[in-house]
Order: structure tokens, then C-alpha cells, then sequence
């Protein structure tokens, strides 16, 4: 089945902030886990599952499928509320992140939940999975594509580099990584904890087709991932510049709000403001 | 003369022949792993990752999660040395199908000094869940835990050496997973060895016959699952037993068995052959094995000390 791609814009924007509401209520419900890099991510997800990948959430081990690797396991609650929006499962269960016995582990699982591609958490092992499913997929001649959502401060792992120079090496096409370049990690600010720039040249320097977009302009996001399948001799490397925290204003741009979940009184304050958000288009 | 390396790379050129979803990886230890041979024929299913352990791993997993069987191929100090937590997360956690081919363990490789001498490797890998792990005794053994390593669903490990020998086993004897051989009948102790020490316990069990001590002998070809059955049958009957391993005693594959007989049984009279909480150095093998403790002789020392103290019991 292919999925639907017959949204609009205005209407994938709204999906997104469905998602956003519901990684602030599945937070609040679990008491603990990262706020920031969800919600930063949730367009970029939306983009992802609602437009640009080839899946039947009816059948996730269908073997000609788009892959989506999640790299860094610890912004599952987009991965998560983003398989319930299309279709993986029932959208009660998010409630059930990080609990006892619940398939919605704090950092996602394979071998729990349909839908998830890799388990992961520890940071760099994502891309070097991906690298191998494209391998594969090139092996077998088959059609589909492998994207990886990784964060920016996973570029500080050594692992993350073997991948990308052997990605470059092997000049694997059917691979695009989605960066989110939202500037944070745990401790601060990445380019006070450990510099990562000039990102751009570092991939090109690697024989990487790197592009640069505005993680929330969900349009630019979808041209992008089309323009990265149309490049036939390299990988491409997205940079999804991303507010953290998006959304909620005293969240945005906010180091704190990486590794917390909001308590009952920001919930409510985040919910308000999400539930007025309107989206990009709209607010136009 | 041969190494269980050699018995790996004929193994995996085999399966190369009856399994088109087999594929091999090399950190530019395409040679010494015996992955060469491989590489040759089936150039397509074989991938140069260069000096980069943890990404090889990471590769292999995602090419399992795509229906691949990858054999990742390079040394023990390396592989799982540099990459456990690849090994942990990527294949382990995820059962994934990978066989991890750890090369040049122990002080067998001597030489090339305590850098490269996996002493570690078992108790770095025998707690990690769903992993199995193998260590064939000789050249014959590792092809036959190489292509049956294929016939298992999760991950496997299996433990290799570049130290010649004579073969202790036969084409023709059984070899499965999970089921430990008895090589040599006895009443009074029993030896458990695994890998290049198996040869070590025949030649102290022929030196303790001479004595009248008559030796058990058990090759521990899997360390994980272990065959608790066939230990329980011999230490019934004997009560004393010697462990010998080309490894650290601590946390190893005689951990593994005394472990498993202190909750099934009693802890028999035991000693542990292996290294004793050092780094080894540079030599050579059997200048090493003689100087670490780890020959004939001492198995046959700690015979003895066994025998004494299960008198005084």
C-alpha cells in the first residue's frame, strides 16, 4: 500500500500538532523522558510518514518497505506518536510510555513494536544500522529507501563517522540521514559542549550531498527527501534546522528541556498553547 | 598442523556456496581472519569497513534486520574488544541473527604481546543475553561451528585462534551446539577445557594415567548454552574437577561451569587453569602457555592438588 499523499500542507501541519499534543500528554502520563527533541522533530516525522515513505502500517515487515531508522532512541515519543497517527497501533496505548509490561519502552525497541526499525538508545548506532539496510536493499536490488533520523550532538560519537565514510565510500544512494540541527544536548549547547560545525562541509568533504532545510517548513522537508532519492551517486545528508521545544514557548531554544518531561502545570500551559498553534501556513 | 582461524575460513567459503543471504565484513583483517577466500569468490557479499569495529557491527545489524547472515570478521581484542556495546544493543538486544568471528584469542597469538591477546573476551560476551557462544577446540571443529552457527536463528559468537595444532577431533565425530564431548573417560577428576586447552587436558590426562590418576576429559565446545547435563554426569561421579582455559580464570568459561554447578549440585573440589588477573607479553605460544601456567603440566599440578584435597574431605 502506498500512504497517503494527498494531504495538504495546512493539513500535514495539523497532523504535526496532533502529534505534538499528544508527546506532551504521553510525557506528563509516563513522569519522565525528553520534551524538546520530540516536539522539535514532529514536523519533520510528519513529513516523514505522511508524504515521503512507501509503508503499510498492516503489514511493517513488508520487505520492499521505505525504512525509517531512529538513531537517536531517546526522542521515541515522536517516533511513537507518529506510528499511532498512521496506523501502527491504537493511539490509547501511548499512554503507556516507559511503564511496566508496555511495548512503548523509553527508548524504542524492535523486537516490541511493529513499526520500530532498530532498537537504540546508546548514541551512533542508528546510522551504522541504516547503512547496513541499505547495503542491503542494494544487494537485492530492491526499490526501497533508507532514512535516518539522527540528532546533531550524535555527531560527537567516533561510530557516527565510520558510518558516514563508509557510506561515502560505497556511494550509497538509497541512504538520506534527516539531522535534527536543533543546536542542544544534554549539558548545553553543542557548540560549547563539543563544535560540530562547519557540518556541511565535514559531510561534503566525506562524498556526502548534504541539504539545508527549515525543519518546521514541512513543504521543504518533503522536497528535500524527493531531491536526496533523485541523487543517484551518493548519500545526502538533510539538515533539518529545528527549534527544540517547538511550540511551546518556554520551551523553545531551552537546554533544560532536553532530558525532562513537563509537569502537570506545563502540561497544561504547553496543551493551551498547542491547541491555539495553527501552524506555519496559518499563521501567515 | 592447523588453526581453528583455518577451519573458520573454510567453513565460511562453504556456506558461501549453499547460502546466497551469507555475507562476510573485515576491518582490514581480511587476510588473517581467512575471510580471503570469501571475499574472492563472492566479491558482492563482502564488505571492506576499514579500521572501524563498531561501525562493522552497526553494519551487520542492519543488514541481519534486512534477512542478511553477515559474519563479522576480526580480532577478539577488537571485536567484542572495542565493540560490546554494538554487540549489546544493536545485535544482542535486537536477536539479530549476526555470527561474530573473534580471531587471534589468547595468549596463543603470542608475539604480538598483551595488546592483542584476548584474555577478556568470554566474560565480556557470556553475559550478554541471547548471545550464544562457541569455542571449538581445533581446525576440524571451527568449520563445523561455523556452518552450524548458520542453523540458529539469534546471534552467535564464536571464538577463534591462530595457534597450530595437531587436531583433537575427527571429521567424522558429532559436533552440535549446546552439547559438550566427552573425549576420554575417567573416574578419579574431570577435566573441562575449551579451545587450544582441550589438546593441554588429552596430554595431562596420558601424563596422570601413567601416575594411576584416571582423567575425565571434556571438551566445552559451547560455553553458552551450557551443557549442564554432561558436567553434572562426570563431577557426580568424580566430585573433584579442573577447569582450563586460554583465558582469564575470572569471569570465564570455568566461571561459567562452577557457576552452573554451585545452583544444580555442590561445588566439587575445583581448580581454575588460566590467567590468573595478569596482561600477558610477547613470546612465543608455548613459551607463554608454560610461563602463564596453562600447559599440560600444570593441568596436571592441579590434578594433583585437587585429588589431595577431595582425600582430606
Amino acid at each position: 500500500m502506498l500512504p497517503q499523499k494527498t494531504h495538504t500542507i495546512r493539513e500535514l501541519e495539523t497532523i504535526a500538532n496532533e502529534i505534538r499534543k499528544d508527546i506532551i500528554s504521553m510525557l506528563l502520563e509516563a513522569g519522565s523522558g525528553h520534551t524538546a527533541g520530540p516536539l522539535g522533530m514532529a514536523d519533520v516525522f510528519t513529513a516523514l510518514y505522511f508524504s515521503v515513505l512507501n509503508y503499510d502500517p498492516k503489514k511493517p515487515d513488508w520487505p520492499e518497505r521505505d525504512r525509517l531508522v531512529l538513531s537517536n532512541g531517546h526522542i521515541c515519543p515522536v517516533l511513537y506518536a507518529t506510528l499511532a497517527h498512521a496506523g501502527y497501533f491504537d493511539r490509547s496505548e501511548l499512554t503507556t510510555l516507559r511503564k511496566i509490561n508496555s511495548r512503548l519502552q523509553g527508548h524504542s525497541s524492535s523486537v516490541d513494536l511493529p513499526g520500530v526499525e532498530v532498537s537504540s538508545g546508546p548514541l551512533g548506532q542508528g546510522i551504522s544500522q541504516a547503512v547496513g539496510m541499505a547495503l542491503a536493499a542494494r544487494l537485492d536490488q530492491s526499490r526501497s529507501e533508507i532514512y535516518c533520523a539522527m540528532s546533531d550532538a550524535e555527531h560527537n560519537e567516533g561510530q557516527t563517522w565510520e558510518a558516514i565514510m563508509f557510506a561515502g565510500k560505497e556511494r550509497l544512494y538509497n541512504l538520506t540521514t534527516l539531522i535534527d540541527r536543533n543546536n542542544i544536548q544534554i549539558e548545553g549547547f553543542t557548540e560549547e559542549v563539543m563544535p560540530i560545525e562547519p557540518l556541511k562541509q565535514k559531510y561534503e568533504a566525506f562524498n556526502w550531498m548534504v541539504l539545508d532545510v527549515d525543519g518546521h517548513n514541512i513543504e521543504e522537508v518533503i522536497d528535500a527527501c524527493h531531491r536526496a532519492k533523485a541523487i543517484y551517486e551518493r548519500p545526502t545528508a538533510i539538515i533539518c534546522h529545528t527549534i527544540p521545544g517547538f511550540g511551546v514557548s518556554f520551551m523553545e531554544n531551552d537546554p533544560a528541556w532536553h532530558g525532562k518531561p513537563p509537569n502537570q502545570e506545563q502540561a497544561a500551559e504547553a496543551l493551551k498553547q498547542l491547541n491555539a498553534f495553527k501552524g506555519r501556513g496559518l499563521n501567515e | 598442523m592447523s588453526s581453528l582461524r583455518d577451519g573458520f575460513g573454510e567453513g565460511l567459503l562453504a556456506l558461501g556456496e549453499v547460502n546466497p543471504n551469507v555475507v562476510a565484513l573485515s576491518a582490514d583483517l581480511t587476510e588473517s581472519t581467512r575471510a580471503e577466500a570469501f571475499a574472492k569468490k563472492y566479491p558482492a557479499r563482502f564488505f571492506q569497513v576499514g579500521v572501524a569495529e563498531q561501525n562493522m557491527m552497526g553494519i551487520a545489524a542492519g543488514l541481519a534486520l534486512s534477512g542478511k547472515i553477515p559474519f563479522v570478521c576480526s580480532y577478539a581484542v577488537f571485536s567484542p574488544g572495542r565493540n560490546w556495546d554494538q554487540l549489546r544493543v544493536s545485535v544482542c538486544y535486537q536477536k539479530l541473527h549476526v555470527i561474530v568471528a573473534a580471531h587471534h584469542a589468547g595468549l596463543g597469538i603470542g608475539p604480538d604481546g598483551a595488546t592483542h591477546q584476548a584474555l577478556e573476551d568470554i566474560s565480556m560476551v557470556r553475559a550478554l543475553p541471547n548471545l550464544t557462544v562457541l569455542t571449538p577446540a581445533d581446525a576440524v571443529e571451527a568449520k563445523k561451528a561455523t556452518l552450524a552457527s548458520v542453523k540458529l536463528k539469534g546471534p552467535v559468537y564464536i571464538r577463534l585462534t591462530k595457534y597450530e595444532q595437531e587436531p583433537v577431533t575427527k571429521e567424522s565425530d558429532p559436533f552440535a551446539i549446546g552439547k559438550a564431548t566427552l573425549m576420554k573417560k575417567g573416574t578419579d577428576v574431570t577435566i573441562i577445557a575449551c579451545g587450544p586447552m582441550v589438546s593441554a587436558a588429552l596430554t595431562a590426562a596420558k601424563h596422570l594415567t601413567a601416575q594411576k590418576i584416571s582423567a575425565e576429559v571434556i571438551n566445552l565446545s559451547t560455553v553458552k548454552p551450557l551443557d549442564v547435563k554432561t558436567i553434572l554426569e562426570s563431577v557426580k561421579k568424580t566430585h573433584c574437577l579442573v577447569t582450563a582455559e586460554d583465558h582469564q580464570v575470572l569471569g570465564g568459561m570455568g566461571s561459567a561451569v562452577v557457576e552452573a554447578l554451585a545452583t544444580t549440585y555442590a561445588a566439587p573440589v575445583t581448580e581454575m587453569v588460566g590467567v590468573k588477573g595478569v596482561f600477558g607479553e610477547s613470546g612465543k605460544p608455548d613459551e607463554l602457555y608454560k610461563k602463564y601456567g596453562l600447559d599440560a603440566d600444570s593441568i596436571v599440578t592441579a590434578v594433583k592438588k585437587v585429588i589431595s584435597r577431595k582425600k582430606r574431605l
